[in-house]
């Protein structure tokens, strides 16, 4: 057998130490500048990491394509949802005109909205694609306020970095960061193709965050919380995604 | 039997090379062959002691150098471990919707192009199929764009490296007088009648080995991985003409399927090819970079 020589483990240990700190360095550097999922941890942690930290430093800014009326899909597809308890059915039988959005954590005015208030307020329009995990897609016109708009009303604190949102499904439940919350396409919908959304579609609020998969999209939501931190949200994976064994991060 | 790196064996002495550990027996007294006053450690010697003195001729005297570089060697089988989990935790998605369309929309109320006869994970999906198989597509996606940064960084690596080094130049550009009509047709005829590949053939790739790896490295690679990418909506806003450029997100995906079972093919070709050219030799090759055992040596070794 070969003896390992010390030049051999000194080069190796320095390696090691070298990059053991190099990464301990990125990780810090990653949390410093908001490149760390909050499923960063675990088997599969280093691919989200990459994924996420990627797109945050190239596509920030980035605007999900539009397209023209004509490619609005006839035949879209509501998935399924579990079945809609009681208290929707309650709300759904007035017209959903008690729906409130509840906006609370770290805002300088706490709120809560209604239907009618939000439909009031200035509306954003887009024709946009939406696709699901499993693969399939559809075109549809979205109308809605811009969350950015509703976050400015409540006045967000300096130190949030996400935005948590539930539907009244009980532990439907997500959050995105501040650069897809602030984004002019993310969209708390109320309208689609022209009318309401529909109730399979998720109305009559659904969150629109075009630049990520459908799963992102929740549908039926009645609360923002704003935070600077998701440790303390469900079991600190970020979102129920997690939870069940899906990426955070869906925007690929 | 544990294999010592080739570059190790290489490194030392004809004497030392006779405990090479799976080579053919080579007796304590062979005396150290000394060919056209070479340094002693070199490649040609020491398969002269291995092979007990039998000439060197079959083996061209001035490689010096590994069967596989170590680029080549470590490239190859991360590729093959991404690969591998890409490809079953790509079947596990697709279960997922077993349709394929065309343009940039479809869904279970629009038409496919063709659908997959496989059951589904989910229940939206109508199949024909009795039963709904288990929802796997979590772990599945998780670790499908985790070994797609491994075959990505991996590829941009070997490439990088490959250009740096001659690699490509040197081992994958076929000689233009192989690419005429004759020579092809003969190869690929030599290929179809599963002949063995002669004892020359060990040292580099023949013309048909060499335009495959180059379609799989420059052709289907880059495709796979494009149109992989523009089925990522936050690439697609940062890059709308990669998904324009392939007809919309549901061509994108179609493509990635075939180009997958394109690469598939090429697996099952590929280890087929190393099945029948001796695998113990050429994995070895792969793993330690030492060269192929010649069979006419290893035959006149075991007579003598």
């Amino acid at each position: 057998m070969s003896k390992i020589s010390r030049r051999k483990l000194i080069t190796t240990g320095l390696a090691a130490t070298a990059g053991a700190s190099g990464l301990a360095v990125a990780a810090k550097l990653g949390e410093r500048y908001g490149l760390m999922p909050p499923d960063s941890g675990g088997l599969y942690g280093a691919g989200e990491t990459l994924t996420y930290a990627a797109q945050r430093i190239l596509t920030r800014h980035s605007l999900a394509r539009e397209f023209a009326a004509s490619q609005i899909s006839k035949e879209p597809f509501a998935n399924e949802v579990a079945p809609l308890g009681d208290g929707f059915q309650r709300l759904q039988r007035s017209a959903f005109a008690d729906w409130r959005l509840t906006i609370d954590g770290m805002v300088a005015r706490p709120a809560s909205f209604s239907l009618a208030q939000l439909k009031s307020f200035p509306s954003s329009t887009q024709i946009t694609l939406i696709a699901c995990e499993e693969g399939w897609s559809y075109i549809a016109e979205w109308s809605g306020v811009p969350l950015s708009h509703i976050l400015n009303l409540v006045g967000t604190l300096p130190q949030v970095r996400y935005v948590v949102y539930r539907s009244i499904q009980p532990d439907w439940w997500e959050s995105i960061d501040m650069a897809d919350a602030l984004h002019p396409q993310t969209l708390v919908t109320h309208g689609m193709n022209g009318g309401e959304l529909p109730v399979p579609f998720g109305g009559p609020l659904r969150m629109r965050v075009p630049r990520q998969l459908g799963y992102k999209n929740v549908k039926y939501i009645t609360r923002l919380t704003l935070t600077d931190s998701l440790k303390h949200f469900g079991k600190g994976l970020g979102s129920a995604s997690p939870e069940g064994g899906y990426a955070w991060y869906a925007g690929i | 039997m544990g294999f010592r790196p080739w570059s190790e064996i290489v490194g030392q002495t004809a004497g030392t090379a006779r405990e090479m550990p799976d080579g053919p027996p080579v007796s304590s007294s062979v005396s150290l062959p000394v060919h056209n006053g070479r340094a002693m450690g070199t490649f040609s010697q020491m398969t002269d002691s291995v092979a007990g003195g039998t000439s060197a001729s079959a083996v061209p005297a001035t490689i010096l150098r590994p069967r596989h570089s170590v680029l080549v060697r470590v490239t190859h089988w991360l590729i093959t471990l991404s690969f591998l989990a890409l490809l079953v935790s790509g079947v596990e998605i697709l279960i997922s919707h077993p349709r394929f369309y065309w343009g940039e929309t479809g869904n279970v109320n629009t038409h496919p192009l063709f659908t997959l006869p496989i059951p589904s994970s989910r229940n939206t999906v109508a199949t024909g199929y009795g039963y709904v198989l288990p929802d796997q597509n979590g772990w599945s996606r998780y670790l499908h764009f985790e070994s797609a940064w491994v075959a990505v960084l991996t590829g941009l690596f070997y490439l990088a490296f490959g250009f740096c080094k001659g690699h490509f130049r040197r081992n994958l550009l076929p000689a233009r007088s192989d690419l005429s009509p004759k020579p092809l047709a003969i190869s690929i005829g030599r290929h179809l009648r599963f002949k063995r590949p002669s004892e020359e053939e060990a040292w580099s790739y023949n013309a048909l080995q060499r335009l495959t790896y180059l379609l799989v490295i420059f052709v289907l690679f880059p495709l796979v991985i494009w149109t992989g990418l523009a089925m990522s909506p936050a690439v697609e806003s940062a890059i709308p003409a990669a998904v324009i450029a392939l007809g919309g997100r549901q061509s994108a995906r179609t493509i990635h399927f075939f180009v997958s079972g394109f690469l598939l093919l090429f697996l099952f070709v590929h280890v087929l090819m190393v099945c029948l050219a001796g695998f113990r030799n050429r994995v070895r090759a792969m793993i330690t970079g030492r060269p192929p055992q010649l069979r006419s040596e290893y035959e006149q070794d075991l007579s003598a």
